[in-house]
């Protein structure tokens, strides 16, 4: 045998380096994934079978915890119901919006700078002050909005002190912040081959074809990205809806009061605030996990819709 | 004009369909204008109002007048010397410059790992941390309240929301991973074989390349910090000396009741900072939105 292979001890030296370097590179994060991710995620389900009042030692409660939650506490199902109302009504109108100020700004040939930013800065607007701002412009007695309702002949509706109005209300405070889609949608417009648009326009297609045809096919992936995408955030929706309830019941900050939940009427109440009012308010751990462990499942459903559907998302290299 | 000049036998034979023509384009320019001019009334408006309201007299705020009688520009300077509103604004800074270093610091050697070495777990990495991303911070609040102020005592102060921005960040990692695979594979081969470990390809190489991306990686970070409600409510509102303004913004409105004009000077305030900072950076901004699309 005069064929000599490389040697496996350097080899093995090698790849060992290698790993080394890989493990010293993540490490941050892999410290990071299992302080903040792993260990808060598995103690959350732990605490959803004991009963803990943050004081005195958790005992084992086995599915008291969840059957309070189902069945007697009497604010869940009315969370859950605005929740998937948030998600069914604001997920889909935002998305219909930003695709529709998306084509709109690809059309747009005078002042096209001046309208881009004028649609995106409302989006950066910080969630507390934009929602401050929305509960002065909307509110019954002296808004701007009503007022001008009024000299239009238009009824008044009490947006944040209404509980049938509240949710529409949120929900046209997030069309405001509609930055973040109408630039993902800009941009996969302006993507979509120049060819496939001449092609139809010498075909005949008129411009509800071309849209429905040439434009929809092309940008489908991004639109599931924008759906999905938006249905996370909106299991997520805590700050808007809290600020707004406390801020129309006049009940706010600091001192200590508590407000109504999910004021007016329980009609802004969802599942991100029922998390901290069962832990912080009512010292309800095992029920506060419970919560939790549900906002969980829900997540990570439609993340792995997005995971598996967004194969664009991972990329490869 | 164009067409005609370019076209003259066919406009001469037929000049009616060419205004036609002109006619149809100079209609849709109006109706996608105007359509634009709605919507950016819906859009600016409500900053306009604000800030109308901002600068009313006490008296004039009470009723739903929209433009001031006098401008009272003092209001501002009413809110700037609201007791706390200043310790707030340097909280703010602080948590989110901070936050912003670290967060940088510590997530692009893992996003550089996850774009350009190849090792055996780098899907499943990679899924774990798009989880992290999607993960709402409520499911894990519990736990981490209960580990900051049992075991380390740290609540009444913002270090449990800094601290761990030195593990890296989920969404700084994957948006800075997305662009590093748009790095090729030859520059770094040529900084290899001129002699340079990993970690000096990284910060001589890849380090200037990147600088866009890093750029919105830092801004989205900062907005992320200076936005943050439900952080500072969870671990600093125990202390009033540790509030950061979303915070204490929302305590502002308690303390001056039904006085909108304050409130809206002190919304403008809050908001004022990040506007400023869109338009230094506003390219930096937009190529980081657009990199969080689909885009492998």
């Amino acid at each position: 045998m005069a064929l000599q292979l490389p040697t496996p001890p350097a080899l093995r030296r090698k790849r060992r380096r290698e790993a080394v370097r890989t493990a010293a590179f993540l490490s941050p994060w892999l410290i990071g994934f299992g302080v903040f991710f792993a260990y808060p995620l598995l103690s959350t389900v732990y605490f959803s079978f004991m009963r803990y009042d943050g004081f005195t030692a958790p005992t084992f409660a086995g599915l008291k915890n969840w059957d309070y939650v189902f069945n007697h506490y009497p604010f869940f199902w009315t969370g859950l119901g605005n929740t998937l109302w948030l998600v069914a009504v604001m997920v889909t109108l935002r998305v219909a919006f930003g695709l529709g100020i998306g084509l709109l700004i690809t059309k747009v040939k005078t002042g096209a700078g001046f309208f881009r930013t004028a649609f995106y800065l409302p989006y950066l607007a910080p969630p507390v002050a934009a929602t401050m701002a929305f509960a002065f412009l909307l509110n019954p007695g002296t808004g701007p909005v009503n007022h001008l309702l009024g000299k239009l002949g238009l009824p008044q509706p009490g947006w944040f002190t209404d509980p049938s109005w509240s949710k529409p209300a949120l929900t046209l405070l997030a069309l405001w912040g509609i930055g973040d889609l109408m630039v993902i949608f800009m941009a996969a417009l302006l993507d979509v081959p120049r060819e496939q648009y001449e092609a139809a326009e010498l075909d005949g297609a008129s411009p509800w074809q071309r849209f429905r045809y040439v434009t929809l096919p092309n940008i489908s992936p991004i639109v599931q990205f924008a759906v999905v995408t938006g249905v996370i955030q909106t299991m997520q929706y805590y700050t808007q809806a809290i600020v707004a309830g406390k801020v129309a019941s006049g009940v706010i900050g600091g001192s200590g009061q508590q407000f109504e939940p999910g004021y007016p009427h329980g009609s802004t109440w969802t599942l991100p605030q029922m998390v901290y009012s069962l832990g912080f308010q009512r010292f309800d751990t095992g029920s506060a996990c419970v919560v939790a462990v549900i906002l969980f499942a829900i997540s990570m459903a439609f993340t792995s819709v997005l995971l598996r559907r967004g194969a664009g998302l991972v990329g490869e290299d | 004009m164009a067409l005609a000049s370019s076209l003259p036998a066919r406009a001469a034979v037929r000049p009616a369909a060419a205004r036609i023509a002109r006619r149809r384009a100079a209609l849709h320019w109006l109706a996608v204008h105007s359509l634009a001019v709605a919507a950016a009334l819906f859009f600016v408006l409500p900053f306009v109002f604000v800030f109308l309201t901002s600068v009313m007299s006490d008296q004039q705020a009470l009723t739903s007048e929209l433009w001031p009688h006098q401008w009272r520009w003092g209001n501002y300077a009413k809110v700037w010397h609201t007791p706390g509103f200043l310790t707030w604004w340097r909280n703010t800074l602080v948590y989110a410059g901070a936050g912003t270093v670290l967060t940088v610091v510590s997530s692009l050697p893992v996003a550089y790992a996850l774009a350009k070495f190849r090792f055996r777990g780098r899907g499943l990495a990679l899924t774990a941390v798009i989880s992290m991303m999607m993960l709402p911070p409520q499911v894990t609040v519990i736990p981490m309240y209960l580990f900051w102020a049992k075991q380390l005592h740290l609540t009444g102060s913002l270090w449990p929301l800094v601290i761990p921005m030195l593990f890296g960040d989920a969404f700084s990692i994957f948006l800075l991973r997305q662009f590093l695979l748009t790095v090729p594979r030859e520059y770094l081969e040529a900084a290899r074989i001129d002699g340079c470990g990993e970690l000096r390809t990284l910060l001589r190489v890849v380090l200037p390349m990147a600088r866009p991306a890093i750029a919105a990686v830092a801004l989205f970070q900062f907005f992320y910090c200076w936005n943050d409600y439900f952080g500072p409510q969870i671990y600093a509102s125990e202390n009033e000396g540790a509030w950061t303004l979303s915070y204490g913004l929302e305590s502002f409105k308690g303390a001056h009741h039904t006085n909108w004009n304050l409130t809206m000077a002190a919304t403008l305030l809050v908001m004022a900072p990040v506007i400023v900072l869109f338009f230094f950076a506003q390219r930096a901004f937009i190529e980081g939105v657009t990199l969080t699309g689909v885009k492998g």
